[in-house]
């Protein structure tokens, strides 16, 4: 990509690769290109940092909890929509949320 | 936990939800807000930015939703088609707040090679306590609100809430290479960003300095 450090050579390759990591960590690569990428990245540093902190950035967001829905904000909701008698005593499995 | 609508098949379940919802049951109308409600508002809130207006957006789009369960036909699953009532009812919520500013294009009318990758700091390794600090969730929400809106919303389904790329591309009513398109720069932009706050991160705890914030 840019400013290889360890050795020199045809950025083009990474500017052309780059294109096709969303999909390649998606795991939806035909397997011709997923071998392009992985013979590359043996020989690229930055590549390889590329596609593992764009891996472990999607994991965080993944992962990270989802706020539950406000109590009140639910109250409100169910109020706007003429549905008072079925709010539940406890909100939603915040897991679901 | 994420949950995941990944699965396109709309299940014996969700169809005798919506065989109810259509016969008019109040219970059954219940029963979907119950579902939906909470994902509904997360993106809602990462749309709008505000919890007012987010409110505002939850509760529009179960409306429209009561509405038009009539002409709901089932060729998506209940919570995409929600999800679209929701992006539909944020963006027209957006465009009078700022019709003079928003476009729906203008996210993709970037320079050529603004998503090539310029941060090298590998901070997979990095201990989880500096991943999962509070502080580093909160530059995760500001890298999130500083994308453009178009290119936010599809890394919300798709990577936050779990849906397919087909059924991102059906919640938004795009094809499938322009949600592949918006969620690669998205999630190119996201990586940027967080590899930069953590090298900053990484120097700061070294050096006992105060992180830089992003500008």
């Amino acid at each position: 990509m840019t400013e290889h450090t360890q050795h020199d050579h045809d950025r083009s390759e990474c500017r052309r690769l780059l294109s096709s990591l969303s999909d390649y960590v998606d795991g939806e690569l035909d397997d011709a290109l997923c071998r392009a990428i992985e013979a590359h990245m043996a020989e690229c540093e930055n590549c390889r940092i590329v596609v593992n902190t764009l891996t472990r950035t999607i994991e965080l967001y993944h992962t990270a909890p989802a706020p539950d829905l406000p109590q009140d904000v639910r109250v409100r909701l169910y109020k706007t929509l003429k549905l008072e008698d079925f709010i539940a005593s406890e909100p939603p499995d915040a897991t679901e949320g | 936990m994420v949950f995941s609508m990944s699965t396109t098949a709309i299940t014996n379940d969700e169809q005798d939800l919506i065989r109810r919802l259509q016969a008019g049951d109040q219970a059954a109308y219940a029963e979907m807000v119950e579902r939906y409600a909470g994902r509904i508002y997360n993106l809602a809130l990462r749309l709008m930015g505000d919890e007012a207006a987010a409110e505002d957006v939850l509760q529009e789009t179960f409306l429209s939703a009561f509405r038009a369960i009539d002409r709901f036909e089932g060729r998506s699953q209940l919570g995409t088609w929600l999800y679209r009532i929701a992006n539909n009812t944020a963006l027209m919520q957006l465009r009078k707040k700022e019709p003079a500013t928003f476009s729906l294009d203008s996210p993709l009318e970037t320079e050529e090679g603004d998503e090539i990758p310029r941060q090298f700091f590998d901070f997979c390794c990095l201990p989880e306590r500096d991943l999962l600090s509070d502080e580093a969730r909160a530059e995760m929400r500001a890298a999130i609100d500083a994308l453009p809106e178009s290119l936010r919303v599809v890394f919300v389904l798709r990577d936050i809430e779990g849906l397919s790329t087909r059924e991102t591309a059906d919640a938004l009513g795009l094809s499938v290479p322009a949600v592949k398109t918006r969620l690669m720069r998205a999630r190119l932009a996201l990586r940027e960003r967080l590899s930069a706050y953590f090298a900053r991160s990484a120097i700061s705890s070294e050096t006992g300095e105060p992180i830089t914030p992003t500008t």
